[in-house]
């Protein structure tokens, strides 16, 4: 009981600390802004050791972040390897065949009405296509190893870029491409001068969620067939162990890689769209 | 230089324009009959719907008339497009928020492969004409709306083509701003002599810079009075209180009435 109400008591302090800081000048400085949200996780791990321990819930139903702490100093090299698997020989392929195709087809789309009306029914359907059925087809098709997963991701992520691209294509003003005819432009030069810059707001869009996306066709696609090893493989063998602290360590390792990836993706759209009102300061 | 003076660069005949509608055809320009001489200030003025942006845009091949002749240096307005015979400057200033002044301008240039060294120069040269010298590495958003009209008239000045369209450039800009970029206009076209088609609201605006000014009225879009500016070449802002001045915007002010009139 005395740990439930320590944890308590260390909860309400920090939350306190955070009311303060989060009004106070320092808040707004680099080292502030990245104070408030770490000490309202800190808070968050606390409350939760205190509350599994003191309250003696079953580690099955919700292992103590120290228990699953422990798992993943324990087994870095499997994590590793599960890591490497899903997110380096997986998701992150899948992800750059898939915006890659799906930006490609996007500029053909635009060029010809043509293939707008055939083109994208048939990617709005593939997008409509449930993602458990399709793994299992594609793992069928690709075989156990990486090449099935990625194929997944790709068939995953194709969509939203397609779409958000095809909007960006479209975005540029009608002055500005009244402007490139009276310049004597090509095509080409149209494209990639303007039209292409213009879209970057929403192929950036695209390749946020994008990045989400991967990440959960990766891991899903090994649900249903795969090496010994990877992300999903571990999550659905363990699971059937109950060895539920090594799930929750390949869950913590899915999120910060997760986050890691949009976060990448986020910084090279700063870099890129500078010039756009959400990124000016 | 005189008979260069008398050479005709815009010419229309007989020049008819239809937008297809949801509401049915529009008749935007009827039997349009214009010359427009080398080294003419021309200001098209009227009431919106008058056809005024419509022909500009016809001169540049933005539109296609659905009848009669129109020639550009005695060729089709598109093969003179795609001659890079004109510069145009739109209401607003347009330009590429990713790019820096100097890339705006760099913009044309790269596209019609001048060398990095001629855009380098030609950047500079045409930044000094409209007095933004020093702004080339600032970013569009960094700069006032006049200052960024004057980017994007520089930006069509920079590839040095005979002919400038101006459609309502300064409709954006507050008065004062207005009166400054007018003489800076006017000091450009005595220094250049290029021949200028100015779409324009303002009746001081149009009779203060032109050598010819076309007055349209709407539904038709026609011409309906053409008058040539008995005004002297070189115009200090004070001509506007001139009887030749005053006597010019009351006749134009007549020929937008009448327009109006038999509607």
């Amino acid at each position: 009981m005395s740990v439930l109400i320590l944890a308590l008591v260390v909860w309400l302090v920090l939350w306190a600390l955070n009311v303060w800081l989060a009004g106070s000048a320092l808040a707004r400085k680099g080292v502030g802004k990245a104070l408030v949200p770490l000490i309202f996780g800190v808070a968050i791990l606390v409350l939760w050791e205190g509350l599994v321990r003191g309250l003696e819930v079953s580690f099955v139903i919700l292992p103590p972040p120290s228990l699953i702490a422990a798992k993943i100093a324990s087994s870095l090299p499997v994590l590793w390897q599960d890591a490497a698997q899903t997110i380096l020989k997986g998701a992150i392929p899948g992800f750059l065949i898939g915006c890659g195709a799906g930006v490609l087809v996007a500029i053909l789309i635009d060029r010809s009405p043509f293939l707008q009306r055939g083109l994208l029914p048939i990617g709005n359907f593939v997008a409509a296509l449930p993602i458990v059925g399709l793994a299992p087809i594609l793992v069928m098709w690709f075989g156990f190893d990486w090449q099935s997963k990625a194929a997944v991701v790709v068939a995953m992520v194709f969509f939203p870029m397609l779409v958000n691209t095809v909007a960006g294509l479209q975005a540029s003003e009608r002055m500005q491409r009244d402007l490139m005819a009276t310049w004597g432009a090509s095509y080409l030069q149209t494209l990639v001068k303007l039209r292409l810059p213009a879209a970057m707001p929403f192929i950036f869009n695209g390749l946020k969620i994008a990045s989400t996306l991967a990440l959960i066709g990766a891991i899903v696609a090994e649900f249903f067939g795969s090496p010994t090893y990877g992300m999903g493989f571990r999550i659905s063998t363990e699971v059937g162990r109950l060895g539920l602290d090594m799930v929750w360590a390949e869950i913590a390792v899915a999120a910060l890689a997760g986050s890691v990836l949009y976060g990448i993706v986020s910084l090279i759209e700063r870099w890129v769209t500078f010039w756009h009102p959400s990124q000016r300061h | 230089m005189k008979d260069r003076i008398s050479q005709p660069v815009i010419e229309a005949k007989g020049l008819n324009l239809v937008f297809q509608t949801a509401d049915g055809p529009v008749q935007a320009l009827k039997d349009v009959n214009l010359t427009i001489n080398q080294g003419d200030f021309v200001s098209f003025i009227g009431p919106s719907g008058c056809g005024k942006t419509t022909f500009l845009r016809a001169i540049a091949a933005l539109e296609q008339p659905t009848s009669g002749t129109l020639t550009v240096n005695g060729m089709s307005p598109d093969e003179a497009r795609r001659k890079r015979a004109y510069g145009y400057v739109f209401q607003a200033a347009g330009l590429y928020p990713w790019r820096t002044i100097a890339g705006n301008i760099k913009l044309p240039l790269e596209i019609m492969g001048f060398s990095k060294t001629e855009q380098e120069e030609r950047t500079e040269r045409v930044l000094e004409l409209v007095e933004l010298k020093g702004f080339g590495k600032k970013f569009p958003w960094q700069l006032s709306g006049g200052m960024q009209q004057r980017a994007s008239i520089a930006r069509a000045l920079a590839f040095d083509a005979d002919i400038l369209l101006m459609d309502e450039p300064f409709g954006a800009l507050d008065e004062i701003v207005r009166d400054r970029l007018n003489e800076e206009t006017l000091k450009l076209w005595a220094r250049t002599g290029k021949t200028i088609g100015f779409v324009t609201h303002s009746i001081p605006e149009a009779v203060y810079l032109s050598t010819k000014i076309v007055v349209m009225s709407p539904r038709p879009g026609r011409i309906t009075d053409l008058i040539d500016s008995p005004l002297p070449k070189e115009r200090p802002l004070d001509i506007r209180d001139s009887r030749d001045f005053i006597e010019i915007a009351h006749r134009v002010r007549e020929g937008l009435r009448a327009g109006h009139h038999d509607e």
